[in-house]
């Protein structure tokens, strides 16, 4: 898809299912398109979690392997039942309390500002997710299309 | 100085962290004429080289920014 005269494309690949990790490529996403650039976000591997429909409300955060975590848990700890519930329930209270955008929130800007939102086909056949399962305005295909979107733009990240 | 601005429309995005001063930028400065002034009110420490940015971006004007107790004050011009 070619880019119109002027606009500045960012191109996305976001390849991890977790809520942390759902937040990197919303925001670049959310504010390039503030700034009238226009981009896409290829959603692959667990990644596609991030635009499923049943699962986008209730991604979690892993207490497991992150000694950055505010709040350290030595892993044999997070390693218990309910620790990763626990953890997700720590980040969304944060989130609720510092009055940052919740991931469905920017899901939501970024497909109504017009965000390509690429669902990976080989992902989709690998993990049985249907078309269905994503959300409305998903384009579901493979990585040609993303990388001839990728090839015109000025800003491309793997996250 | 900010007195000096005839300001056209107030967008508070006190409050708010990145990227919702911004996002909500954008959508107020499409509701004002070209050449108006848009008047934001931020409390996000980051919004401060944002704006700059975010001007430099969009192709409009930062006339100026100031802080007072926190809220930091934003006028852009529509230019584009």
């Amino acid at each position: 898809m070619s880019k119109a005269n002027g606009t500045k494309r960012i191109a996305l690949v976001a390849s991890k299912g977790t809520m942390d990790m759902a937040y990197p490529p919303l925001i670049l996403a959310s504010t390039a398109l503030s700034m009238d650039w226009e981009g896409a976000i290829f959603f692959t591997f667990y990644g596609l979690d991030i635009i499923n429909k049943s699962k986008l409300e209730h991604l979690k955060v892993p207490s497991l392997g992150n000694p950055a975590a505010p709040v350290p848990v030595p892993n044999i700890i997070g390693a218990l039942p309910g620790m990763t519930a626990m953890a997700t329930m720590m980040m969304k209270s944060w989130i609720k309390k510092a009055n940052v955008a919740t991931v469905p929130d920017l899901v939501n800007i970024c497909r109504e500002g017009g965000i390509h939102l690429y669902g990976c086909q080989m992902t989709m056949d690998l993990m049985g997710v249907k078309q269905q399962d994503l959300i409305d305005g998903t384009e579901v295909c493979g990585a040609a299309t993303f990388l001839e979107y990728a090839s015109e733009a000025d800003v491309s990240m793997f996250i | 100085m900010s007195e000096a601005v005839k300001v056209d429309k107030v967008l508070d995005a006190k409050g708010l962290l990145c990227p919702m001063p911004v996002i909500k930028a954008r959508k107020a400065i499409k509701e004002i004429e070209l050449g108006q002034v848009l008047e934001v009110l931020a409390t996000d420490k980051g919004a401060v080289k944002d704006f700059e940015a975010w001007s430099r971006q969009t192709g409009n004007s930062l006339l100026d920014s100031s802080e007072a107790g926190g809220v930091y004050t934003f006028h852009i011009r529509r230019d584009k």
